[in-house]
């Protein structure tokens, strides 16, 4: 069953991240993609994520596709002006690409080609906007298509961010313009998820809680103090510092994804896994989460 | 030397909630010889206004509204006019438009469009910055420029990246629309976030056509090349 369905019928829907390559060797993620099918309903393939030169995510996309799985397409307006957002798109569309999911994207600087020139010609509102426009057969400007393209549409939100309220406006609007499902920024405490799902539960859409396996403690305190809005409690972080070697380390991690899957499952209507290299541990999770 | 043009009437009064009273400000410097400030945006825009239905509590012309000190200090003098209006309409570049808006507690429109900068920009070291893209937006953002408190020159909030105030870029920056959040909050506009502004002209802020260089200024700078 597609994406699309899966969500509109309520059922519980598992996504997972697929990195392009830096470099043009596809085999290892399409394998990754192929090991992970049977936990997974559709893979994120990301927009060069924190602005570090990758292959193109369409081009993935559509090896993706052509293996037979569903791929969502992450499109940013960090690097394209509207013209080639829009041209993106149609070519995703006729590559049989049918997800998008609507990104601002981060700072150039933030990357490996820190002098990129930054783009930002949309934000991630008025993309959503541009991609409703294309699916009702007329360009940004207006002028008609030969071909309309029938995307569903998605977007981000950061549930753990402080304060939350400006980005649930943001959301609304998101939600007033065409998104109809949103993945999150990963989520370690089920108690701040809920406060946002208790926020967002009147707009009445879907939402995909993210996942991202902690690979260490030092991890953990690194991306308190530098990632908005992940928030990892003190208590998981001492987890993970009992854990001494690597192998326990890893266990460890599992055990504390299943955990959260488990209690953000009966809050949400699906899991965004980001294993972050940790590909080959997702199985383990699923399987302990009971997914 | 930053060149501005006037909106069109029906979107500076269209900001105007009904019955609101209005205080007119003028900016002498740049803007009145663009011709969008001094007296004649005055007398262009008061009866604009009074035929809306909105009183003018006062009017008044400064030199430079980009000096921030002094649009503080000559704007106290002018006590009940100010304090008694619901809003400012200010006439000049947005530079001027957000000056006024951090002297004062209350809403500011701008009654122009700011197309670019001819040279000296400001004359007032400030916070204060205009990305001149031509289509002014600082009505509906608390008189604080997105284009330039955020690095990305979003239009609907903030990125993921802001936390805590402080913008994804660097440590300790603030983020612009969480400045634009607290200042609508403050107002109690928080209803402007939540309607949809289509994508902006990107060609304003580039270079300028000849057809739109109307302002005296051009003019001088075209009779000096061909002196
Ligand atoms: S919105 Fe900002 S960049 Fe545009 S004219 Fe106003 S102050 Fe200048
Ligand atoms: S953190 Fe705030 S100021 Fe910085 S890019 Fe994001 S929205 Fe703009």
């Amino acid at each position: 069953m597609r994406l699309r369905e899966r969500l509109e019928r309520g059922e519980f829907v598992i996504t997972c991240e697929a990195t392009p390559p830096k470099g043009t060797h596809v085999r290892p993620a399409l394998e990754a993609v192929a090991r992970l099918a049977r936990y997974v309903h559709a893979f994120n393939v990301t927009d060069l994520q924190s602005s570090v030169l990758r292959m193109s995510s369409w081009a993935l996309c559509a090896l993706i596709k052509e293996e037979g799985y569903e791929p969502v397409l992450q499109l940013t307006c960090r690097d394209r002006n509207r013209l080639a957002l829009q041209a993106d798109l149609l070519g995703a569309w006729a590559l049989g690409i049918e997800n998008v999911l609507a990104l601002t994207g981060d700072y150039p600087t933030l990357g490996d080609h820190p002098g990129a020139r930054p783009v930002f010609d949309l934000d991630s509102v008025q993309l959503i906007a541009a991609i409703q426009s294309l699916n009702s057969g007329r360009d940004l400007a207006g002028n008609e298509l030969a071909g309309a393209t029938g995307f569903l549409v998605g977007a981000v939100v950061n549930p753990g961010v402080e304060p939350l309220e400006p980005h649930l406006l943001k959301m609304k609007l998101k939600v007033k313009m065409g998104a109809k499902f949103f993945q999150t920024q990963a989520v370690y405490d089920p108690k701040t998820f809920l406060r946002f799902v208790r926020e967002a539960e009147g707009l009445g859409v879907p939402i995909l809680a993210g996942i991202i396996p902690l690979k260490s403690a030092r991890m953990a305190r690194f991306m308190n103090e530098h990632i908005a809005g992940v928030f990892v409690p003190e208590e998981v972080i001492s987890e993970m510092e009992r854990a001494k070697t690597r192998e326990e380390r890893v266990k460890r991690s599992i055990e504390i994804c299943a955990r959260i899957i488990r209690a953000v499952r009966p809050l949400c209507q699906g899991v965004h896994l980001m294993p972050m290299g940790w590909e080959e541990h997702v199985p383990a999770i699923m399987e302990l989460a009971g997914l | 030397m930053l060149v501005s043009e006037l909106k069109p009437l029906d979107e500076i009064v269209g900001y105007l909630r009904e019955g609101e009273k209005v205080f007119l400000l003028a900016c002498g410097g740049c803007a009145e010889v663009c011709g969008t400030g001094g007296e004649e945006a005055i007398l262009k825009l008061r009866p604009a206004l009074e035929r809306a239905g909105h009183r003018l509590t006062g009017a008044l012309v400064l030199p430079f509204l980009c000096n921030k000190a002094l649009v503080g200090f000559r704007l106290a003098r002018r006590g009940e006019e100010v304090e008694g209006a619901d809003a400012v309409v200010v006439a000049s570049c947005g530079v001027g438009v957000q000056s006024v808006a951090q002297v004062l507690d209350k809403p500011v429109y701008p009654a122009a469009n700011t197309i670019t900068m001819g040279g000296l920009q400001g004359v007032w070291p400030s916070e204060e910055r205009c990305a001149r893209c031509g289509d002014c937006l600082l009505a509906y953002t608390g008189g604080i420029c997105p284009h330039t408190v955020c690095p990305k020159g979003l239009l609907h909030g903030p990125c993921g990246g802001s936390q805590r105030g402080e913008c994804e870029l660097e440590p300790g920056r603030p983020c612009g629309w969480q400045r634009i959040y607290d200042r609508l909050a403050s107002l109690g506009r928080l209803d402007l976030l939540e309607r949809y502004r289509p994508p902006q002209d990107s060609q304003k802020g580039l270079d300028v056509p000849l057809s739109r260089r109307k302002a005296p200024f051009w003019a001088l700078e075209y009779l000096e090349e061909e002196g």
